[in-house]
């Protein structure tokens, strides 16, 4: 699979990203400015983590407008595959390609730590790489990563199955404790309802490395790359 | 004409709003007593040429559902008064 990563002026996990498409799994990639708008040749956009245009009025606010972000509406609308990646979920939540939006976390702190998540449900391409409830440990690096949605969203996400990743403790339990930024419903990632949009705050392109010492997030691109045994 | 807008955006009360309580506390320490209800929005204010207020009016609620605010998690207000163009 081709892989795009977009790149915005104060975008700074694009090369993170491609390190690991093209580094570690040897697809193609190339970085995508953001004034492109020509994305055709690629099968997988990767909007990246960062502080895309200064995160100025709201995380991603800015970014949504940007010509590239058009052409990645286009490419989710013929139904390939966008992975948005903490300040990529905030661009994706803004653009309306995801549902819901991302607030200031509950505690105002800028979390960078390694936290739990649970698998949800892995049935969808981006956690068939997991078992079903399988615990894993990704990073999270993030202040507004709290996420938010009216009652009626969080239920219709919920009965879709569409919320990949919750926060958990080390024993699996979806508890307020286990709960870094106040997330409703501990949601640390969701994808769409066609299922090939995925937003998360935690970041598996920084889990992904055997030689970084942590690995549980290559199952997000094993999966997408269908190379699950 | 010319207008001057002035925008309010606030959370929507179904938002918690961390920063907010944490003000509402530094209030209480501060001896200032019953303070309930502290929340942080934002203020925008701009200028605008438009035909008349309710074109000004149309073209700051599309700003705002555009791009000013979002409507997820934010509601808006604004004032809109005329400036005053000397000739």
């Amino acid at each position: 699979m081709k892989f795009g990563v977009i790149v915005f002026p104060g975008s700074n996990c694009d090369r993170d990203m491609a390190m690991v498409t093209e580094g570690i799994f040897g697809q193609p990639t190339r970085m995508v400015w953001h004034q492109e708008t020509d994305i055709a040749d690629l099968d997988v956009i990767a909007v990246p983590g960062g502080f895309s245009y200064g995160d100025y009025l709201r995380c991603g606010a800015i970014a949504q407008f940007s010509p590239v972000m058009q052409s990645v509406i286009e490419h989710a609308k013929q139904g390939k595959y966008v992975l948005g990646v903490c300040n990529g979920f905030q661009v994706l939540t803004e653009v309306g390609l995801l549902p819901g939006a991302l607030v200031r976390n509950r505690d105002l702190h800028f979390i960078c730590d390694r936290v739990p998540l649970k698998v949800e449900n892995n049935s969808s391409a981006w956690t068939r790489g997991y078992q079903k409830d399988q615990v894993i440990t990704i990073p999270i690096a993030h202040g507004e990563g709290r996420y938010h949605a009216d009652e009626a969203t969080l239920k219709g996400i919920e009965d879709n199955g569409q919320v990949l990743f919750r926060y958990c403790d080390r024993q699996g339990q979806v508890t307020t404790a286990a709960n870094p930024n106040g997330s409703l419903n501990n949601i640390a990632g969701i994808m769409n309802e066609q299922g090939n949009v995925l937003g998360m705050m935690p970041h598996p392109e920084r889990a992904a490395d055997t030689g970084l010492g942590l690995v549980d997030g290559k199952g997000v691109f094993e999966g997408l790359l269908n190379l699950v045994a | 004409m010319q207008y001057h807008a002035q925008i309010y955006v606030t959370l929507r009360p179904s938002v918690l709003d961390p920063a907010g309580t944490a003000v509402e506390s530094g209030l209480g320490q501060l001896g200032y007593a019953g303070i309930s209800g502290v929340r942080i929005g934002k203020y925008i204010e701009l200028n605008l040429e438009a035909n008349d207020e309710a074109d000004a009016k149309g073209k700051v609620d599309k700003m705002c559902d555009q791009l000013l605010t979002n409507p997820v998690i934010e509601n808006y207000r604004f004032d809109l008064t005329p400036v005053a163009v000397t000739a």
